[in-house]
């Protein structure tokens, strides 16, 4: 049924006014992509520059550009501090960057294709099936080092990598088992169920190897802390990836939203592109997850603060949402490692900790609704 | 087979959890011509145009323009046949421009976008249907009558030839009722467009269709032109309605009367 709106008082049938230019789609405004990129940028400065030893961002910014080729500028920094720069502070930051751009491009791809506001990258069981993953291997290969993370440096994110994607698999198969009454329902029902059941065996792993419950907790709350170069060129293959099939299909996306008869008598396979792009968006999602742990929230507050500020297409949503996502869990970092220093805090805390009354404000304030 | 017919039903049979829908069903529409399906609640309406749409595998039942429906690929499908579901899903935040760009998806590339030609397209088709001041509007804050005019225009926008239209006025009061249906047959008449929709509401629907198929029990109980199919007689039988049937200006017109 249509419902019947009150139509706005004062509002004519025809604007003249409109009539003479002919319109253009809601696409993705320019100045929200560089604001984007902006941000981005500036969260990879503060990111470099703000720790123990603070380093003057616009020396940061120096050597950020020499590593372009080509480049030679003055820093003005020491040996010492470039090491930092270069090899301590920038592939975290880079890997921060990398991640939350994943969580946020995946949150914001998952609510599409599932019609529902409420999808995060870890809906289909991509938690569950990492954490009881990892939770195996700290519990019962780690037994012999101790249980520390260091002992099995591998390991952990090979597990996470294929327990998080063997999950969506076992979700996806469940889900479509049902056979002529697949839905998004159906599989997001799926997802409950692996994500309850391997939730549950994860438990069950814990209880029996009480001393393990430290490490699996660090790593499940996420964590940044131990990135070298290598956990970003491990992510960042998928990463690529998972962003161009994605960012390819912010129109077919927005065709889903109109249902799966529609988008069928529009001439697509809503089928097909569901699951092609719940298994792009799954792979960057595991990859994100074996690197840096579970990092809540990202996945939903950042496409949803987008969709609220800048427009619910999802042309604008999911490269907004890499974006912006990239650079909120790089500052957040910052804060997760300077707020309480020289301690770190897990930074899964801090995205909820800062994104929640961040988000209620956006809530609060923005134009547009949700539902 | 005539080149004439743009719908061709032959011995439809849908079945969903072993119950029987539709049950041997035979419908020809020629080009240009309006048929309205009538029938009682679960008489099978709404699923015989979803069939007539592609959207219900039908192996070797329909054909469009003379072409079996499933040797079409759905973009091609999608260029022919435009469907008005019987409430579509109104995505929130979407403004209406962008709505009835979506009609323009089977001439987009796939991943590709949309070209100047689409955009022409789609601005045609908002000022012929009186939409150009709702173009940065969004979709849900429209009143019901313009939201079905936007569907509309959606439909039109696939430039197909053959609309099906499901319940297009059941959400109307009777004034946007009549103009949404007066500005479908405007449309049929000026782009020879063939139209196929199912209705409620019997008076209405004989002054617009020239043909009308009575549904009931998955089967055609009636076929013909309004005056044929609107009898006290058969709307007795398949409706167990008791009403009076007047003869009016464009078509019978239906009374309700409350038996004793």
């Amino acid at each position: 049924m249509t419902r019947v709106a009150p139509v706005a008082p004062g509002a004519s049938p025809v604007r003249p006014a409109e009539t003479a230019t002919p319109s253009r789609p809601a696409g993705l405004r320019p100045r929200w992509l560089v604001a984007g990129v902006v941000a981005v940028l500036v969260a990879l400065v503060a990111g470099v520059s703000l720790g123990p030893v603070t380093i003057p961002p616009g020396s940061v910014a120096a050597e950020l550009l020499n590593l372009l080729p080509g480049v030679h500028l003055e820093s003005g920094l020491n040996e010492r501090e470039i090491a930092i720069v270069t090899e301590l502070r920038l592939p975290r930051v880079v890997l921060g960057l990398l991640v939350g751009g994943m969580l946020a491009l995946a949150g914001g791809c998952y609510q599409g294709v599932f019609r529902n506001p409420l999808a995060d990258p870890y809906l289909l069981g991509v938690a569950a099936g990492a954490g009881v993953a990892v939770t195996a291997v700290i519990a019962l290969g780690g037994a012999g080092t101790e249980g520390t993370l260091t002992g099995l440096p591998l390991t952990i994110p090979l597990a996470a990598f294929i327990g998080s994607l063997s999950a969506v698999a076992l979700t996806y198969l469940l889900g479509a088992a049902g056979g002529r009454s697949r839905s998004p329902a159906m599989l997001i029902l799926a997802g409950v169920a692996v994500s309850a059941f391997l939730s549950a065996g994860q438990t069950y792993l814990l209880q029996r190897n009480a001393d393990s419950i430290q490490a699996v907790y660090s790593w499940l709350l996420g964590r940044l802390a131990t990135a070298g170069w290598h956990d970003v060129l491990l992510v960042l293959p998928y990463a690529v990836l998972t962003a161009v099939v994605v960012l390819l299909h912010g129109r077919e996306l927005d065709v889903l939203s109109v249902g799966d008869d529609e988008a069928s008598s529009l001439g697509l396979h809503p089928q097909r592109s569901r699951y092609l792009l719940i298994a792009a968006a799954s792979l960057g999602t595991a990859a994100a997850v074996s690197a840096t742990g579970l990092i809540g929230f990202v996945g939903i507050i950042v496409p949803h603060t987008v969709r609220l500020l800048a427009g619910s297409s999802y042309r604008v949503i999911l490269p907004l949402s890499l974006l912006f996502g990239a650079a909120f869990l790089a500052l957040t970092d910052v804060a997760a490692r300077t707020v309480a220093a020289p301690a770190e805090i897990p930074i899964g805390v801090v995205t909820a900790l800062l994104g929640g009354p961040f988000f209620v404000l956006i809530l609060r304030t923005a134009r547009r609704v949700l539902t | 087979m005539s080149a004439a017919s743009a719908v061709e039903v032959r011995d439809l049979h849908v079945t969903m959890d072993r119950t029987p829908i539709l049950a041997g069903i035979d419908l020809t529409v020629t080009v240009g011509e309006w048929v309205t399906v009538i029938g009682p609640n679960g008489a099978g309406k709404s699923t015989l145009l979803r069939a007539v749409g592609g959207l219900l595998a039908a192996p070797g039942a329909v054909r469009l323009f003379g072409t079996p429906i499933e040797s079409l690929r759905r973009r091609d499908r999608a260029r022919v046949v435009a469907t008005v579901a019987q409430s579509p899903v109104v995505p929130p935040g979407m403004p209406v421009l962008d709505y009835v760009l979506l009609g323009r998806t089977p001439y987009i590339p796939p991943l590709g976008r949309e070209s100047a030609a689409d955009l022409a397209a789609v601005h045609e088709v908002l000022s012929r249907l009186d939409l150009t001041g709702f173009v940065r509007r969004e979709l849900a804050t429209l009143s019901g009558g313009e939201r079905q005019r936007v569907f509309l225009a959606r439909a039109l926008a696939q430039g197909a030839t053959l609309l099906l239209l499901d319940e297009p006025t059941s959400a109307l009061d009777i004034g946007h009722q009549q103009e949404v249906l007066d500005l479908v047959d405007q449309l049929r008449r000026e782009h020879e467009l063939t139209v196929v929709a199912t209705m409620h509401d019997l008076s209405i629907a004989g002054e617009y269709a020239d043909r009308m198929v009575l549904l009931a029990e998955g089967r055609v109980a009636a076929a013909g032109t309004p005056r044929e199919v609107l009898t006290e007689r058969l709307l007795a039988e398949h409706y167990r309605a008791s009403v009076r049937v007047v003869d009016g200006e464009h078509g019978p017109l239906i009374v309700p009367v409350r038996r004793r």
